[in-house]
């Protein structure tokens, strides 16, 4: 617990290093903030774009995609906000700066999650947000307090087994120090792929996300539940609220995965 | 099961001495048993095929540092002092041996470990690029939980001793090599570390940072009685600040002692290089052999103890001598000698070359 404690503030402290770094390219910033902006909605877009011409894809409401949509992107937004850069973890052990980070007396998983910090990733889940609302106006769900906390529960969740994605990939980097795309692929693609229904997808591809790379559980299989819709799979009801328990699961993993992988930390030749 | 059961008595065994030690010594403070560290290395060989193959970078390394000791760790590149520096720290996971340091298991206990040592990479920084110098300063004091009033005697001092008053407010890309090489020291000493790591400190500096740094460290060790541990492949490091000086090489420890006595481990050897005014049949001098003749240029290699001047007198006095130069051996020469020695002498030393007159 003490560790947790100490990893958080070391976060904190190197988060605010980064923050002032990158303040000293303000135009940089500003305008990297700007283009990131402009993609994301640019993705919205699109959905729009499909609905203006169907009033329905794969049996979902354009309210309905919205909301997918909009967890997906809630998620993959914290996960990438706090945990990001994990995906860079290959290039410190490569050109060997790891040194530098063992070296100080702060988790060396709390490092590697500050590293190269952007606050301008705050804007994805402000943009998911601003989804979100108006996906339920559309919608008029007419939930109960207890939906709408399940609902942000799938947000955390999501966020949690994105998260856990990342450091896995990162995990694997002190091995495989080109790793990276491959990450990527699973996270960003992953993304792309949870804003959309998994009707519109072949089962094959739906029962991968399920059961090799638990995307699935990031919103599908529990927004399914809270739309009354069928699983496209046919799995037993319950599964529905496994979300949470995949979350431990992939974060314990994880968290194993990363002490060997500091273990077997080589370093370079200096 | 027999020999398991037995190791196990002897591991325990082995803990109880290390805290008997602490206890009644207390000046311990790195102590290394049998220390090793096997890389496995796989290679290319053929176009899908793949070695692999075991590299012994650290070869069962034992030794004592005591609280207050400045000792010079040498050898040629990949003999293995980074890696050993890297395991004192806790960068790199040992393969087998017995490592205390502070009586902290660096493996185990890291990040408490980290509290208690400074570290300078001469080829990396710690520093925040973009930022000013003061920034990565306070960052360490938060970092390390270093009192206020601590933290401000301590940077008071670094930046008086190593003259960085000028480059507080600079961003640390904008400092020269020789100026972040002393800022990276100060960041490292901050906290009050116990021991000091330094790889390489003076690598890539000029002659004037050069002597800043030295004579900063004399004065941290004999102040402060911070332990001090460095690698270098400058013998002038050694020669100014180190008292013990312990040689590596292929993983081992060949030699830990004093100066003096590495130059005699080593039967290291001066060279004359003597240019005459025209081509000589080899010069026969006593107290020197003659080792290479090269048109009116010849090599005499003579001890290292002895004195060059009696020498030269003799070659002025039978020779037309035009010119010459004395070639000193450097560290690794004398490293070289010392295998050589083994098995039976080596080739001529690779050596500075140092005139004597013009």
């Amino acid at each position: 617990m003490v560790k947790v404690l100490d990893g958080l503030r070391g976060y904190g402290l190197i988060v605010g290093m980064w923050f002032r770094s990158t303040l000293a390219y303000r135009a940089s910033f500003l305008l990297t903030t700007l283009g990131n902006a402009i993609t994301s909605w640019l993705e919205f877009a699109g959905i729009l774009i499909i609905f203006s011409h169907v009033d329905q894809l794969g049996g979902f409401s354009v309210g309905e995609v919205a909301l997918m949509y909009a967890t997906a992107s809630c998620s993959l937004g914290l996960a990438d906000l706090f945990l990001g850069n994990m995906d860079q973890l290959g290039a410190r052990v490569r050109d060997g700066s790891v040194d530098t980070m063992l070296i100080r007396p702060v988790p060396l998983f709390a490092q590697v999650a500050a590293d190269r910090f952007v606050l301008r990733r705050v804007g994805r889940i402000v943009q998911g947000l601003l989804v979100l609302g108006w996906a339920l106006a559309q919608l008029r769900p007419g939930w109960s307090v207890l939906e709408y906390a399940l609902l942000a529960g799938v947000i955390v969740c999501g966020a949690a087994i994105f998260g856990a994605l990342w450091a896995l990939g990162g995990a694997f980097q002190f091995w495989a120090q080109d790793a990276a795309q491959v990450q990527n692929s699973v996270t960003y693609g992953g993304n792309r792929l949870l804003q959309y229904p998994p009707t519109i997808y072949g089962t094959e591809l739906v029962r991968g996300v399920t059961y090799v790379v638990p995307l699935a559980f990031v919103n599908w299989v529990p927004l399914l539940r809270l739309l009354d819709r069928d699983d496209p799979l046919g799995l037993p009801g319950w599964v529905d609220f496994l979300s949470p328990l995949v979350a431990v699961v992939m974060c314990a993993l994880t968290a194993l995965l990363w002490r060997v992988g500091v273990r077997s930390y080589r370093s370079t030749g200096s | 099961m027999d020999g398991m059961a037995a190791s196990d008595g002897m591991d325990g065994t082995d803990g109880m001495d290390g805290t008997r030690g602490t206890v009644a010594g207390g000046d311990e403070l790195i102590v290394l048993e049998e220390l090793e560290k096997v890389f496995r290395v796989r290679r290319r060989a053929g176009r899908f095929r793949r070695t692999r193959s075991e590299v012994r970078a650290v070869n069962g390394i034992s030794f004592t540092v005591r609280r207050g000791e400045m000792v010079g760790y040498i050898g040629p590149n990949g003999a293995g002092k980074s890696t050993t520096i890297k395991m004192l720290t806790g960068i790199l996971t040992p393969s087998g041996g017995r490592l205390r340091v502070a009586g902290i298991d660096p493996q185990h206990e890291r990040t408490r470990l980290a509290r208690r040592i400074g570290v300078v990479f001469g080829q990396r920084t710690t520093l925040w690029w973009d930022l000013p110098l003061r920034d990565s300063y306070a960052l360490v004091r938060r970092m390390y939980r270093v009192p206020q009033a601590r933290f401000r005697e301590n940077l008071e001092r670094c930046v008086e001793l190593l003259d960085l008053a000028e480059l507080l407010e600079v961003p640390v890309r904008q400092l020269s090599l020789g100026q972040r090489m002393r800022g990276d020291i100060a960041a490292a000493l901050l906290h009050d570390p116990e021991v000091l790591y330094l790889d390489e400190p003076t690598i890539g500096l000029d002659v004037i940072s050069k002597a800043k740094v030295r004579s900063f460290l004399r004065e941290l060790n004999a102040e402060r009685g911070t332990t001090v541990l460095l690698t270098t492949h400058d013998l002038t490091d050694i020669e100014q600040l180190c008292r013990r000086v312990m040689v590596i090489d292929h993983g081992r420890l060949m030699y830990d002692g004093g100066l003096p006595g590495l130059y005699e481990a080593g039967a290291g050897e001066r060279q004359l290089v003597v240019d005459l005014e025209r081509e000589q049949p080899p010069i026969s001098v006593e107290g020197a052999r003659t080792v290479r003749v090269e048109g009116p240029r010849q090599w005499l290699a003579f001890p290292a103890k002895a004195s060059a001047a009696p020498l030269v007198a003799r070659v002025a006095a039978d020779y037309p001598l035009l010119d010459l130069s004395l070639r000193e051996p450097d560290i690794e020469d004398v490293i070289a000698r010392m295998y050589a020695s083994g098995d039976g002498g080596g080739d001529g030393p690779r050596a500075a070359e140092v005139p004597v007159a013009g």
